[in-house]
C-alpha cells in the first residue's frame, strides 16, 4: 500500500511532470529534491504536527482579556513551522522565499492538512497573503512587509466576510475614511475571520476589502486595504477581536468577530478595485481548501484502514469483508483522484508563471472551481465514510474518525461554497470559450482511458443546457460530473505511471464513474 | 576538528520488516528505506558542536548501493558540509565497513568519529568498536552526554548498571545511544542547500579494501509467533497450570 507521501511524490515526477516544467522554464528541480522535500514534510507533517491534533480539537481557541490564545502547543509548533523554513516554499526569492512550485506548496500543504487542519490554516492565509501582496503591493509596501510574511514571522488574514455580505461580497459596508497623513482609517466589522487574532506571531497583517468614500455601490466600489495589528512604532491598531464562533470543528483555529475602529491601514493596489486584486489570494486559497479536502480524505483513510486491519469480527478482520473492503477502496480512489486533480491544478499555475502559458492559465481557471468543490465534497464523504468502518467507535470522539468528518465538514462552505463555486464553473468560466477547453479535458481524459468514454460524453451533452437557463439550476451537479470524469482521468494516469494503483484504476473505472453519468444527467433534468 | 560521520541506509523504522521467501535475508525491494535512527542522532551531534565552534568541518559517508546517496543528502540537508559514498552492492560486513572507514580516516585525518551505536537493520552493534581496534583509538560507546574540551572527550555511556562517564583522548570514536540528542528536522532552505554540496563517490577498491563477505548467511527466519495467552478462572487454576503446563514453579 502507497502512502500520501509515495502518491504526492509519484503525481509530482511523474504525473504532472514537475522536473520537466521546471527544466522547460530554466530552474530545473530534480526529482531527488522534489522526494526530499515531500519526505521531509512528510516527516515533520506525522512527527511534529500531527500528535497533537486531538489535544487541539478538545483545547480550542480562546478568547481572555481580548486576547486570543490558540490551542497551547500552537505556540512551539509554529516556532518548529518558521525554523524549518516551510512558510516560504513557493513565495518569490526576492523576498526571501525558496520560490519553488506551487505544486510542491500543494503537496507539502496536504500533509500538514491531513496532519491538524486547524494549525496549518494559519500558514495556508499567510501564503495567500504572500501571493496577493507579491502582484499588487507598491515595492516599498512589499519590502516592508513580504520578508516578514514568507519568513512566518508574521501571519496574515483575509477579511471579506460581513453579517450581511457572505457569498455576495457586493454588500459589503466596510468603509475607509481619508486621513491626513494620506493613509487610511478603517471602520466596520468582519466575521468569521480564520487567525483574525492569537498569540502564535507578534504581528498580523489584515487585508480588508472596505469602501472608499463616495465609492459606488456593489463589488465595483470596493477597495483593498492592508492593516497590521501592531503599527510600525509599536503602538497597537485600533483592530480588535470581539469574539470567537463556536464551531462544528476546526476547533483550534479561532475564527474571530473582528472590530474596525479606525484602523491605520494602507490601500493595496488602485481605489475600486479591490475585489480583482483579492481574487489573487482567493484563487490561491481555493485550490488550497480543495487540498484541504484531499488532507482530510487521507487522514480518514490512514486510520481506517488501521482500524480494520486489527479489527475482528465474526472470526476476521473487518477489512475481508466486502462491504468494509468496499467502503476503504473508495475512500483510496477518491482521495488519489482529487490528490492527483489538485496538483494538477496547481502544476498549471506553474506552468503558467514560469512558462508564460495562457492556455495553462485558462486550465487553471477551469480547474480551480473543480478542485475547491469536488475535492472538498469527497473530503466530507471519505470522512464519513471513515466513521462507518469504524462503527460505534467512529461515532464516539476518542477515536478520532469523528473529528476528522468535523473539521472536514467546513471545506465545502468557506472560500467561496460549492454552491457558488459551481457558479464560477457554470456561469463564468465556461462562457469564457463556450465550453471549448472543457470538451479538451474531457477528450484528454478518453484518451487516457477509452472506458471513460461514455461518462465524458454525458458531461459534453450537458454543456449546452449549462450555457443556457439551465445553468444555474444544474451547476453543482454538473460540477461534480466533471470532477467525476477528470478524477478518473488522474487515477487511469496514476495507474498507467505505476501498477501499484490499478487496482485503484479498475475500480474508480468500474464502480464510482457511472456517479458522473448520473450526475450529468441531473444536471441535464433542470 | 574535522567530524566524519558514517550514516546507514537501512529498512525504515515504520516499516514491518518481511523476510525474503527463500529465506535468504530481509525484503527490500520496494520498501522505504532511511538514515539508521542512530545515526541520525550521530549527525545532530555532530552539526551541535559544529554550530558550538568546535567542529570545523563534517563529512558524511554512506557504504552500500548507489541509493545511499539519499542517505547522505539527508546528512548534508541537516547541517553536514560534504559527503562521500563508496559503492558497493550485496552484504557490506561491519568489519569490512571498518576497514572502508579506517582508509578515509587516512585520506581525510578528522578529529573525531560520531557514528550510530547500531544499525536497526542487523543490530550488529560492531562497526564502531572495529574501527577503534583498527585505528587503535580510544572509544565512547553508547554515548547520552559528549562534552569536548581541548584534546579530551568526556562521555558520559549509558551501560547496564547506570551511568559511566569516560574521558577519552582524541582522535576517538564515540557511538550515539538514543538519548545523545534529540534530531533536528532539516529545514527547507537545507534541503535546498544541501543539492549544491558535493558528494565524492568510491569505490572499495579505490580504498585498497576487499569487500568480499567473510561469513556465510544460512538462513534468515520470522521469530515464532507468539501463542494467544489463556484466562484462568482461579488461583488455583493459574498455580496448577504454572506448575504442570508452564513447569515454571
Ligand atoms: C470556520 C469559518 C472560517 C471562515 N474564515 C473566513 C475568513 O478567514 N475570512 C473571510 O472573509 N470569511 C471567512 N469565512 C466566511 C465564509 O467564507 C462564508 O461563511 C462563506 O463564504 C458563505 O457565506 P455565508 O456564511 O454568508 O453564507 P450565505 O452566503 O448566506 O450562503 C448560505 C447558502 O446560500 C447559498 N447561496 C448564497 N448565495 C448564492 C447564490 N448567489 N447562488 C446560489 N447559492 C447561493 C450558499 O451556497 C449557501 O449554501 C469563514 C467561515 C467559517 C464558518
Amino acid at each position: 500500500m502507497t502512502t500520501a507521501a509515495d502518491d504526492l511524490i509519484l503525481g509530482l515526477i511523474r504525473i504532472v511532470d514537475l522536473p520537466g516544467l521546471t527544466a522547460a522554464a530554466g530552474q530545473p528541480l530534480a526529482a531527488e529534491d522534489i522526494e526530499a522535500v515531500v519526505r521531509e514534510a512528510d516527516r515533520f507533517a506525522r512527527e511534529a504536527i500531527a500528535p497533537g491534533w486531538q489535544t487541539a480539537d478538545r483545547a480550542g481557541a480562546r478568547l481572555e482579556n481580548g486576547l486570543v490564545r490558540a490551542p497551547e502547543h500552537y505556540l512551539p509548533l509554529y516556532g518548529q513551522w518558521v525554523e524549518g523554513g516551510w512558510q516560504g516554499l513557493a513565495a518569490p526569492e526576492a523576498h526571501g522565499g525558496q520560490g519553488l512550485p506551487h505544486a510542491l506548496w500543494s503537496a507539502v500543504l496536504e500533509l500538514c492538512s491531513a496532519a491538524d487542519m486547524s494549525f496549518t490554516l494559519c500558514p495556508l492565509l499567510t501564503a495567500g497573503a504572500v501571493e496577493l501582496l507579491a502582484h499588487h503591493a507598491t515595492p516599498d509596501q512589499a519590502e516592508r512587509w513580504l520578508p516578514e510574511l514568507v519568513a512566518g514571522r508574521w501571519t496574515g488574514t483575509m477579511c471579506l466576510t460581513e453579517p450581511q455580505a457572505g457569498s455576495d461580497l457586493s454588500r459589503l459596508r466596510a468603509r475607509a475614511e481619508p486621513a491626513p497623513d494620506g493613509s487610511w482609517r478603517l471602520f466596520g466589522q468582519k466575521i468569521f475571520i480564520s487567525w483574525g487574532e492569537h498569540d502564535l506571531t507578534e504581528n498580523t497583517l489584515h487585508l480588508v476589502l472596505a469602501r472608499l468614500p463616495g465609492a459606488e455601490a456593489g463589488s465595483r466600489g470596493i477597495s483593498l486595504f492592508a492593516a497590521p495589528r501592531l503599527l510600525p512604532d509599536g503602538r497597537r491598531n485600533a483592530v480588535s477581536c470581539g469574539g470567537l464562533e463556536h464551531k462544528m470543528g476546526i476547533h483550534g483555529s479561532p475564527t474571530c468577530i473582528m472590530l474596525f475602529d479606525g484602523a491605520e491601514a494602507e490601500l493595496i493596489g488602485a481605489p475600486h478595485r479591490g475585489l480583482q486584486a483579492m481574487f489573487a489570494m482567493m484563487n490561491a486559497a481555493r485550490l488550497a481548501v480543495g487540498v484541504q479536502g484531499v488532507g482530510q480524505g487521507a487522514r480518514a483513510l490512514a486510520m481506517a484502514e488501521t482500524f480494520a486491519a486489527t479489527r475482528e469480527q465474526g472470526g476476521k478482520t473487518i477489512d475481508q469483508y466486502p462491504d468494509v473492503a468496499r467502503m476503504l477502496a473508495e475512500m483510496r480512489a477518491t482521495t488519489l483522484a482529487g490528490r492527483l486533480l489538485a496538483l494538477e491544478a496547481a502544476a498549471s499555475l506553474d506552468r503558467a508563471r514560469l512558462l508564460k502559458s495562457p492556455e495553462a492559465e485558462a486550465r487553471l481557471a477551469l480547474l480551480t472551481p473543480i478542485v475547491k468543490a469536488w475535492c472538498t465534497d469527497r473530503g466530507v464523504e471519505a470522512a464519513s465514510l471513515g466513521v462507518q468502518v469504524h462503527g460505534g467507535m467512529g461515532f464516539c470522539e476518542d477515536a478520532g474518525a469523528a473529528q476528522i468528518l468535523r473539521d472536514a465538514r467546513i471545506a465545502p462552505i468557506y472560500e467561496g461554497t460549492n454552491g457558488i463555486q459551481a457558479l464560477d464553473l457554470v456561469t463564468r468560466k465556461l462562457p469564457r470559450d463556450g465550453g471549448a477547453l472543457l470538451r479538451t479535458l474531457l477528450a484528454e481524459a478518453v484518451l487516457v482511458a477509452p472506458a471513460i468514454g461514455q461518462a465524458a460524453a454525458t458531461v459534453e451533452q450537458a454543456i449546452p443546457a449549462m450555457l443556457g437557463a439551465g445553468g444555474p439550476v444544474g451547476a453543482s451537479r454538473f460540477l461534480d460530473a466533471c470532477g467525476w470524469v477528470l478524477g478518473a482521468a488522474m487515477v487511469a494516469r496514476a495507474a498507467a505511471a505505476d501498477p501499484a494503483h490499478a487496482a485503484t484504476r479498475d475500480i474508480f473505472l468500474r464502480r464510482l464513474l457511472p456517479r458522473a453519468i448520473a450526475a450529468a444527467e441531473e444536471a441535464m433534468a433542470g | 576538528m574535522k567530524l566524519l560521520v558514517p550514516v546507514k541506509r537501512v529498512v525504515d523504522y515504520n516499516v514491518k520488516v518481511r523476510v525474503k521467501s527463500d529465506g535468504s535475508g530481509v525484503e527490500t525491494a520496494n520498501v522505504k528505506m532511511s538514515m539508521n535512527p542512530f545515526d541520525e542522532i550521530a549527525v545532530e551531534e555532530a552539526v551541535r558542536l559544529k554550530e558550538k565552534g568546535i567542529a570545523t568541518e563534517i563529512i558524511a559517508v554512506s557504504i552500500g548501493p548507489a541509493a545511499c546517496a539519499e542517505q547522505i543528502r539527508t546528512a548534508l540537508a541537516m547541517g553536514a558540509d560534504r559527503g562521500i559514498l563508496v559503492e558497493q552492492d550485496g552484504v557490506v560486513e561491519p568489519l569490512t565497513v571498518a576497514k572502508l572507514l579506517k582508509a578515509i580516516i587516512a585520506k581525510e585525518s578528522p578529529g573525531l568519529v560520531i557514528m550510530g551505536k547500531q544499525a536497526i537493520d542487523d543490530d550488529m552493534n560492531a562497526t564502531g568498536q572495529m574501527l577503534a581496534a583498527l585505528m587503535g583509538w580510544s572509544q565512547g560507546t553508547f554515548a547520552s552526554k559528549l562534552t569536548i574540551e581541548g584534546d579530551r572527550a568526556t562521555v558520559i555511556r549509558e551501560i547496564d548498571g547506570g551511568l559511566e562517564t569516560v574521558s577519552l583522548s582524541l582522535p576517538a570514536i564515540i557511538t550515539a545511544d538514543l538519548r545523545l540528542n534529540e534530531p533536528r528536522y532539516a529545514s527547507l532552505p537545507n534541503i535546498m542547500k544541501a543539492r549544491k554540496k558535493p558528494i565524492e563517490t568510491l569505490k572499495p577498491a579505490d580504498l585498497g579494501v576487499d569487500p568480499t563477505p567473510r561469513l556465510t548467511v544460512l538462513k534468515v527466519e520470522e521469530p515464532p509467533k507468539r501463542q494467544a495467552g489463556r484466562k484462568v478462572a482461579s488461583v488455583a487454576e493459574l498455580v496448577d497450570k504454572l506448575r504442570n503446563e508452564a513447569k515454571v514453579i
